[in-house]
Order: structure tokens, then C-alpha cells, then sequence
């Protein structure tokens, strides 16, 4: 498929579930109401639309487009297609620095210190992986790795929340493990979103490298790709993306493994061009999980990744199985 | 079966399995070494024991965020909600609430202590019921008597006088509300306002978007007070949409929690803000 017709239709896609994400909502509120007060003040209902079903839908957008991009690139990286920042432990790393942060009293303090510890989780735990699993990352010792850093941070951060002297902490554990966007306010938006474009930016750029690595590292060397500057590169575009989602939204595992994997045939397999197709798709994903976790149980604030990990646990399960002869 | 018969039903079955329990069990002499383990039978104890009869209470009623009567309760030795320390301390009576651990409960029983368990006041009925079943599990009838007929007193001098009756939601972390069948409800009305979450459907306690919530636009939000270190349940209460509406000054405090006088002050408070809205 061409790269314009593509990004044109997950665009259109994105922007339909946007619109469908502003639309529903549990105070039911007819449609052409709905948009009239997102532009023209009409009290109450304007109050819903702006304050809270509009940060809401815009924030999926971003943790969304952050986890596809983000997934997106550590497969480019590491040449595997089941590295994966919820997998690998990078978010529940983020998790644990955000968690850290808030009990902390760091956040109240300073807020742009809950993305931050966010983000320094995020780096720690890539660092960790790509140090681990080596150059090339080979799946068994990608997914050991994952699976033992993914293991200690959510430990941690249980710890953590059981320390707390408020009584509410403990219950969050849910929370941090499989993310929501409900209640969330621009607040959130605006203190995750500078750290979003910044790595956006960082990750968007480093489609031609990924696509020379895909012929080996010698001949991307050989081609001018500087392999230590792409490394940090990848590891800090990541932690900024997945570490500021998490810190406003928590762990929404798949996002990152799924939407590369269906989008990976219809870009030929370039990098370059499935880095800007894995952000929209994912922003996509994250929007529809998000209205169906209003039209299901709109009263029981279901977690975003309940819905994520019912479509990406199969799709994992599938690729382990089809490169289990690699696995050994 | 409507959510509100079978709360009905299930009211109906506690009070009569309690009656039941307390018929059963002959009261001969007024126990002597009597340990609570529960915030609310605590406090009834506390308000009802004779002086020396009460050993201990629960670690949770000597903190003044949960407890009405933290500073009373300081005076005696806490316990943890342990079956080991509590039958240490050698009780022919121990009072527990219905949501107290049904093992610890069970092993006291089986240990051969006598256990007492009182359901959670759901109304400012059930606190008249609460004090008068406490005073006779303790052999305090007259005081209990007295402490009913006080605090009927003092509720009637608090009634609102007839008028307009402006609505307040009861809001808390995770967006819960309560709604009128609930002992919060009951001091909302008492205090003289109508509950703004009964025409979202609400009528006991329930999760209530902050959407539907807002859109219900009361005149009036009353929110829990804000516990120690962070949570992301109570973000919700320092969201822009819920700020812009009207909020109490005074948070719902410990004098909500439990079923015992003390709510009257809860009521004072909030009938001044009402008067105050009327303004």
C-alpha cells in the first residue's frame, strides 16, 4: 500500500474513533449537543466536553501514538518483532519511577517530576535490555530479560503503594499495571505532551538508520550509521514516549507489539515508514479501547489494558509460536 | 428483583439475625473484660463501657481521620485486628464489626471467647439500634437509654425548619457517592438538603461518573477529607470539571464514618452551610 493512502486511512480512522471518543460517555448526551458545547459555552455540558471528555480523548491520542511509535522502534532496533516496551518491562519501570514520584511527594512538589521519574525508569530498564539481550537481540534472552525487569518493578511498585499511609494506594496497584485514561484532565495532557513531542521527534528521525540496520550492522555501519549514537537515540525516544504515557495513564501493555505486527506487511517492512504508521495506529487502538471500555462497564472505570492484552495476548502467543524455532 | 428491595431484604435479614443472635444468647452478668476490634464498636464502647470494663480498642480508632474519639481512645491500649493479641488479653467479650476478618472472628469463637458483631449503622435509625444493642451487650441499658433519648433531642433541635431544600452530591475518592440510603445520606437530609446523586438513580452507594455528576450540577459537593501521602482515587477531587463546581468547606470527616452521635455534629456543620447558601 503507498505510504500517502495508508497514513490518510489510519489518520481518518483516528480521527473517526476521536469524534466517537468525544461522543460517548456516560452522561449521554445527544451528538449535535455534544459538539455545539465544545465550541459555544452551554454550561454544564460545555464543562463535560471541554474538561472532560476532551482531555480524555486527546490524551489517548498521545499515550496511544507514544506506545505504537515507541514499539515501533525498538522492533526496528532490535530487529525482533516481539520487543515491545510493555513486554520488556520498560513501562512497568516508568510505572515504578511514577509511582515513586507521586508517594514520594516529589510530584506534589514539582509536577513535571511524575514524568520525569517516569522517564528515568523507562531509560534505566531499555538500557538494562539492550545491555542484556546484546546487539541483536535474540528472543529468548529479549524475553528473560523483559519478563525479570517487568517482574522486580511491578514488585516494587506494589511495595511501594503498600507502604503508602493512604489508604486508596494499595487499590491503585490495578491501576499501574493495566492503565486508564478515565478521569484525566488537561493537566495531565499538558504535563505529559512536551515529553511526548520531544521523543516524537527523536524516534521520527531515525527511520533511515533502522532501515540500513535491517541489512546488518556491519553495512549500516558501512552506510554512515553511527550504531552507539542510533542506540541512545532509541532508548531516549522510547523512555520519553512510554514513560510520559505511563505517567499520566499507567501500563497499557500490546499497544506497541499489535499495531507494528498488522502494520509491518502493508509498509513493506520498512521502519521508516512504520515508525509514523505504528503512532497513528496506535492512537487508534488506544481511542477504541477507550470507548469500549465506556460502552461496556461504564460505571466500573474498566482498565485500558484489559482490552489491549485481549487482543495483543494472542497475537503475542501467535508470534511466539511462529518463531519458536529461534526461541531454541 | 430491583438493587433497592434486595437492599431492603438484606437490611431486613441483618436486623433479624442480629435480634436473633442477641435473643439467644442470655446476657447473666455484664461482662467484665470487653475488646473491641472495630472502629465503630469502638466508639460505642468508649461512649457506653463502665469505667475499667473496656480493655482495648482498634489501632484505627485512635487515628483522628477515621476515629471521632481518637483522643479517648488514646487512653487505652490498641489492638490490630489479630485474633493472637486480642485472646491474650483474655475478653469474655469481643465486639466486632461485619466486615472485621471472618477467620479472626471464627478463631476467637472457637477459642471459646464470646464474639459480638454489629453490622455498619446504614441510617441515623440504626445508630439508635447500634447504641441500645452495645448497651446491652455491655449491661449498660440505662445509658444507652439515656444517650438515645439525648441524641433524639438534639437531632430534633437541628431539624431545618420547612423551606427550600437545595441539593448536594456526596462525592468522594474514585468518585463514589453516597446516595439517601446511607447513613451519609440521612445526615445530608437531616442537615436539610435533597441528594443530588437520587436522580442519577444512586440510592445506596454507587460509582458515579464525574460526567454525570457534573451534569447534575448540585448546589452543593461534599468530599471526603484528603488521607496522608498520594493517591491517584483522589485526583478525581482536584479535577478542573468538579472544581468549577460549588464545594463544602468542610470535608466529610470522621464523624461520618460510624453510626454513633457523633454524626450529629456532622449535621450542624452542614445545616450552617446551607443556611449559608441561602444567602
Amino acid at each position: 500500500m503507498p505510504a500517502p493512502a495508508l497514513n490518510a486511512a489510519l489518520l481518518s480512522l483516528t480521527g473517526a474513533l476521536l469524534l466517537a471518543s468525544l461522543l460517548i460517555g456516560p452522561a449521554g448526551i445527544a451528538p449535535g449537543t455534544a459538539l455545539l458545547a465544545l465550541v459555544q459555552d452551554q454550561g454544564a455540558t460545555t464543562l463535560v466536553m471541554r474538561e472532560i471528555r476532551l482531555p480524555r480523548a486527546l490524551l489517548g491520542v498521545c499515550v496511544g501514538a507514544s506506545l505504537g511509535l515507541g514499539g515501533a522502534a525498538m522492533q526496528g532496533y532490535l530487529r525482533n518483532p516481539l520487543a515491545e516496551p510493555g513486554l520488556l518491562g520498560v513501562s512497568s519501570s516508568a510505572a515504578l519511577g511514577a509511582v515513586l514520584a507521586i508517594q514520594t511527594g516529589l510530584a506534589a512538589a514539582f509536577a513535571p517530576a511524575l514524568p520525569l521519574a517516569a522517564l528515568a525508569g523507562a531509560a534505566l530498564s531499555g538500557a538494562a535490555i539492550l545491555l542484556l539481550a546484546g546487539p541483536r537481540g535474540p528472543s529468548l534472552t529479549l524475553i528473560l530479560a523483559g519478563i525479570a525487569i517487568s517482574a522486580l518493578a511491578g514488585a516494587l511498585t506494589s511495595l511501594v503503594l503498600n507502604l503508602s499511609p493512604n489508604p486508596f494506594a494499595a487499590t491503585e496497584i490495578v491501576f499501574w499495571m493495566l492503565g486508564s485514561l478515565a478521569d484525566r484532565s488537561f493537566s495531565h495532557l499538558w504535563l505529559a505532551l512536551p515529553f511526548m513531542a520531544a521523543g516524537a521527534l527523536l524516534l521520527l528521525r531515525l527511520g533511515p538508520a533502522l532501515d540500513a540496520l535491517t541489512l546488518g550492522e556491519d553495512a549500516a555501519a558501512t552506510m554512515g550509521v553511527r550504531l552507539l549514537r542510533l542506540r541512545l537515540s532509541v532508548v531516549a525516544g522510547v523512555a520519553a514516549m512510554v514513560g510520559a504515557a505511563t505517567a499520566v495513564a499507567g501500563t497499557v501493555g500490546f499497544v506497541g507489539l499489535v499495531v507494528p505486527h498488522l502494520l509491518r506487511p502493508l509498509v513493506g517492512a520498512r521502519p521508516s515508514r512504520l515508525l509514523p504508521a505504528s503512532a497513528l495506529g496506535g492512537a487508534a487502538m488506544v481511542l477504541a479501547a477507550d470507548v469500549a471500555v465506556r460502552l461496556i462497564l461504564p460505571e466500573r472505570d474498566l482498565k485500558l489494558g484489559v482490552l489491549t492484552a485481549l487482543v495483543g495476548a494472542p497475537v503475542f502467543l501467535h508470534l511466539i509460536y511462529a518463531t519458536r524455532r529461534r526461541l531454541g | 428483583m430491583t438493587a433497592r428491595a434486595a437492599r431492603r431484604i438484606w437490611a431486613w435479614l441483618r436486623a433479624s439475625s442480629a435480634a436473633l443472635a442477641l435473643a439467644a444468647a442470655p446476657v447473666a452478668a455484664a461482662p467484665e473484660r470487653v475488646v473491641s476490634m472495630n472502629l465503630c464498636t469502638d466508639q460505642l464502647a468508649l461512649m457506653l463501657a463502665a469505667p475499667g470494663q473496656l480493655l482495648s480498642v482498634s489501632a484505627l480508632s485512635q487515628d483522628p481521620r477515621s476515629s471521632a474519639m481518637a483522643e479517648a481512645a488514646r487512653r487505652l491500649p490498641a489492638n490490630h485486628g489479630r485474633a493472637e493479641e486480642v485472646f491474650l488479653m483474655r475478653p469474655d467479650l469481643v465486639l466486632a464489626g461485619s466486615y472485621t476478618t471472618p477467620a479472626t472472628r471464627s478463631m476467637l469463637s472457637r477459642l471459646g471467647i464470646r464474639v459480638e458483631t454489629l453490622p455498619p449503622a446504614a441510617s441515623l435509625d440504626e445508630v439508635r439500634s447500634n447504641l441500645r444493642t452495645v448497651g446491652r451487650l455491655l449491661g449498660r441499658e440505662v445509658e444507652a437509654e439515656a444517650m438515645v433519648a439525648e441524641f433524639d433531642a438534639d437531632l430534633a433541635a437541628l431539624a431545618p425548619a420547612e423551606g427550600e431544600r437545595p441539593d448536594a452530591a456526596l462525592y468522594q475518592a474514585q468518585g463514589y457517592a453516597s446516595g439517601p440510603e446511607t447513613l451519609a445520606g440521612e445526615i445530608l437530609a437531616a442537615a436539610g438538603f435533597d441528594n443530588a446523586a437520587a436522580a442519577a438513580g444512586v440510592s445506596g452507594g454507587a460509582f458515579l461518573p464525574l460526567e454525570v455528576l457534573v451534569t447534575l450540577a448540585p448546589d452543593l459537593v461534599v468530599s471526603g477529607g484528603r488521607q496522608p501521602g498520594a493517591s491517584r482515587a483522589e485526583e478525581v477531587l482536584d479535577h478542573p470539571a468538579l472544581r468549577a463546581l460549588h464545594r463544602s468547606e468542610a470535608p466529610m470527616g470522621s464523624d461520618w464514618v460510624c453510626g454513633t452521635p457523633h454524626v450529629l455534629a456532622a449535621v450542624e456543620r452542614l445545616s450552617g452551610e446551607r443556611r449559608a447558601l441561602a444567602h
